[in-house]
C-alpha cells in the first residue's frame, strides 16, 4: 500500500471490521478481557488506545525514513511509551477518579500487540495522513469491540449500563468476573463470525479473515 | 472410548453357501450410546429417590427443572446448528438429572434451569456436541451457577422426611461445619455422623447426601462393567489417604478418612462424573494417575482452599488433562519405528 492514493474508506472499513483488533486478529485480548467488566471502563480504555494509536501511527510515519530497520523495534518501543506517559499524565492530571480505577491498565498499552503492530505493519511503509487514519480505524475497533463487551457483561453480570441499573433481579455474577470474560468474548467473537459468514460472504475465523 | 458403533445392516444371509466369507467385524457388540445412558441414569434411580424422600418436594421440582431445561437446551441446540435431534439418547436427560443431583433443594427453580442450559448449550454443543466436549457438561453448568448465584447455592436444608415439606429449616453441611466451626460442633449438630452420611440423612445437594444408595448404583454399572475401578476407586482412596495423612488437627495421620469420603460429593462424583467417557482418560495406566490427581486436588481444595468442598473443581481441571494424560500414556506400537525428524 505505498502507492499515492490511498482508499481511506478501505483503511477504515478494514481497522473496524476486517481486521477488527479483538475479534478477528485476537490481539491484546488480556485488557479487553481485564477492563471490560463495565462499559465505563472499556469506553475510556478504548479512548486511551484510540488516542495512543493515532500519535503513535502518526509518529512512526514522520520517522520511518530515519529508523535504521536494525532497531525499529526498541524505537517504536520508545515512541509507544512517550504516547503512553503523555496519555497516562494527562488522565491522571484532569480524570483523577477514572485514573485510580484504570491506571495500572493504561501503563499497560505500552505492552498492547495491537498498537506496536499496526506501527510495524502499517505506519512504517505508509505517509502520515493514512498512518494516522489507520491508527484511528484500528483503535475504534479497539473500541468499539470493548464497548460491546462491556454492554454485555455488565448487562448481564450487574443488570447495569454505564453504571446505572435497569433491572433489579440477582444477575449473573460470573459475566463480571474474569471467567466471564472469556465466555462473553468466545461467544461474541463465534456470533460476529456467524454474521459475518451469513450475511457478508465472509470466511469468518480470525486472523484477518478477507 | 466413545462405545458407539455404527449400525451396519447384517449381512449374513439365512442359510450360508458352502464357502461364505465375509469381512470383518464379525462381532458385533450389542451397546449403544443410547443404552449406556439410560443405564447410568437407571443407576442413579436409587439415590434420587432417596432424595426425593428426604427433601420431598422441592427435590422432585429441581430434578423436573433440571431434566426438562437440559432436554429442551440439547433438542433447541440441535435445531440451531442443524443436526439431528438425539434427544432420546437420554446423554442430555443425564446431564439434568447430574446437574439436579447437584444444587441444593430449597433452590429457586430458574437456578438449576440456567446451569442446564449453560451445560448444554456452552460446554456440550458449542464445543462440537457429544463426544467432543472438553469439560463435563453437568460440573461446567454447576461451577456456573456456584459463581454467580453464590448464596442459594450455599444455603442447604435440613432433610426432612416428608414428601408435602415446603419449607425446611437451613442447615449447615457437614463439610462447611468442620471447616468454619470444627470439630465439635460437628458432632453437636450431627450426633450420628457416619449413620447420617452412609444414609444420607444430612444437609447437601440432592443426590450426594446418600451414600448407599450411590454406592448401590455404582455397584451396579461396575458388574455391567460400563465404569471400571480405576478413576473412582483411586479418587476415593487418595482422598482417604491424604486426609488421614493431613486431615487432623493434631498432627499427621489423625485425620478422619472416612468422614471425608463419604461426606461432600465425593461419591457422586467419582462414580458417576469422573467417570465420563468423553472427559476422562481411556488408557488404563492414565485412568488412574487421573483418579489419583483428582483426590489430591480435592483434599487440596478442601483443607486449604477457600470452598468447603473441592470435587467439582478438582474433575473440572482433571478434565483440561485428560488428553494429554491419554497421549503420553500411550503405549508404543510393538515394531514401529519412531518417524524420522518427528520427535514427540
Amino acid at each position: 500500500m505505498t502507492t499515492d492514493k490511498v482508499n481511506y474508506g478501505t483503511i477504515i472499513k478494514n481497522g473496524i471490521f476486517g481486521e477488527n483488533p479483538v475479534f478477528r486478529l485476537a490481539l491484546s485480548l488480556c485488557p479487553a478481557v481485564a477492563v471490560t467488566s463495565g462499559v465505563k471502563n472499556g469506553f475510556l480504555m478504548g479512548v486511551a488506545v484510540l488516542f495512543v494509536m493515532t500519535m503513535v501511527n502518526g509518529t512512526v510515519s514522520l520517522l520511518r525514513n530515519f529508523i535504521n530497520p536494525k532497531v525499529r523495534i526498541p524505537s517504536y518501543m520508545f515512541i509507544i511509551a512517550t504516547w503512553v506517559t503523555v496519555t497516562d499524565l494527562v488522565m491522571a492530571a484532569y480524570a483523577r477518579d477514572v485514573y485510580k480505577q484504570m491506571g495500572l491498565y493504561i501503563m499497560l498499552i505500552v505492552a498492547f500487540a495491537i498498537v506496536l503492530s499496526r506501527a510495524e505493519m502499517f505506519a512504517s511503509k505508509n505517509k502520515l495522513i493514512p498512518s494516522m487514519v489507520d491508527g484511528a480505524a484500528m483503535g475504534m475497533g479497539f473500541l468499539l469491540a470493548l464497548v460491546l463487551l462491556g454492554i454485555f457483561r455488565e448487562a448481564l453480570g450487574k443488570g447495569s449500563l454505564w453504571g446505572y441499573k435497569f433491572v433489579e433481579t440477582k444477575p449473573l455474577l460470573i459475566m463480571i468476573m474474569p471467567t466471564g470474560g472469556f465466555f462473553a468474548m468466545g461467544l461474541m467473537m463465534g456470533w460476529l463470525n456467524w454474521i459475518d459468514r451469513k450475511f457478508f460472504g465472509g470466511t469468518g475465523g480470525g486472523g484477518g479473515g478477507h | 472410548m466413545e462405545a458407539t458403533p455404527k449400525e451396519q445392516p447384517k449381512v449374513q444371509p439365512k442359510a450360508p453357501p458352502e464357502f461364505f466369507v465375509s469381512i470383518g467385524p464379525h462381532m458385533r457388540t450389542e451397546e449403544s450410546t443410547a443404552k449406556i445412558m439410560w443405564t447410568v441414569n437407571a443407576a442413579l434411580l436409587p439415590a434420587t429417590l432417596m432424595s426425593v424422600y428426604f427433601f420431598g418436594l422441592p427435590a422432585i421440582l429441581v430434578i423436573i427443572v433440571s431434566i426438562l431445561a437440559a432436554v429442551m437446551a440439547e433438542a433447541g441446540m440441535q435445531k440451531l446448528l442443524k443436526k439431528d435431534v438425539t434427544v432420546s439418547d437420554g446423554s442430555a436427560f443425564l446431564t439434568g438429572l447430574l446437574i439436579a443431583m447437584n444444587v441444593p433443594a430449597n433452590i429457586p427453580l430458574y437456578i438449576p434451569a440456567v446451569a442446564s442450559v449453560v451445560a448444554i448449550a456452552i460446554t456440550k454443543h458449542l464445543f462440537g456436541g457429544l463426544g467432543y466436549n472438553v469439560f463435563n457438561p453437568a460440573l461446567i453448568g454447576r461451577a456456573f451457577i456456584l459463581v454467580s448465584f453464590a448464596k442459594p447455592m450455599t444455603t442447604y436444608t435440613q432433610p426432612v422426611a416428608n414428601i408435602m415439606a415446603m419449607d425446611a429449616k437451613t442447615m449447615a453441611t457437614p463439610l462447611s461445619l468442620l471447616k468454619e466451626d470444627g470439630i465439635a460442633k460437628l458432632l453437636e449438630v450431627y450426633p450420628n455422623i457416619y449413620q447420617d452420611l452412609l444414609m444420607g440423612n444430612r444437609a447437601g445437594s440432592l443426590g450426594e447426601t446418600a451414600t448407599i444408595a450411590l454406592l448401590l448404583g455404582a455397584v451396579f454399572l461396575m458388574i455391567k462393567r460400563y465404569i471400571t475401578w480405576h478413576i473412582p476407586i483411586t479418587f476415593i482412596a487418595t482422598v482417604g489417604l491424604l486426609t488421614w495423612v493431613f486431615g487432623g488437627k493434631s498432627g499427621l495421620m489423625t485425620g478422619d478418612p472416612l468422614f471425608h469420603m463419604m461426606s461432600g460429593g465425593l461419591i457422586l462424583g467419582a462414580f458417576f462424573m469422573a467417570t465420563d467417557y468423553v472427559t476422562g482418560p481411556s488408557i488404563r495406566i492414565a485412568q488412574v494417575l487421573f483418579g489419583v490427581s483428582c483426590g489430591a486436588l480435592t483434599v487440596l481444595i478442601r483443607l486449604k482452599g477457600g470452598y468447603p468442598e473441592g470435587v467439582m473443581f478438582a474433575i473440572l481441571l482433571m478434565n483440561c488433562f485428560a488428553p494429554l494424560l491419554d497421549r503420553g500414556m500411550r503405549s508404543r506400537v510393538f515394531g514401529k519405528a519412531a518417524a524420522k525428524g518427528v520427535k514427540k
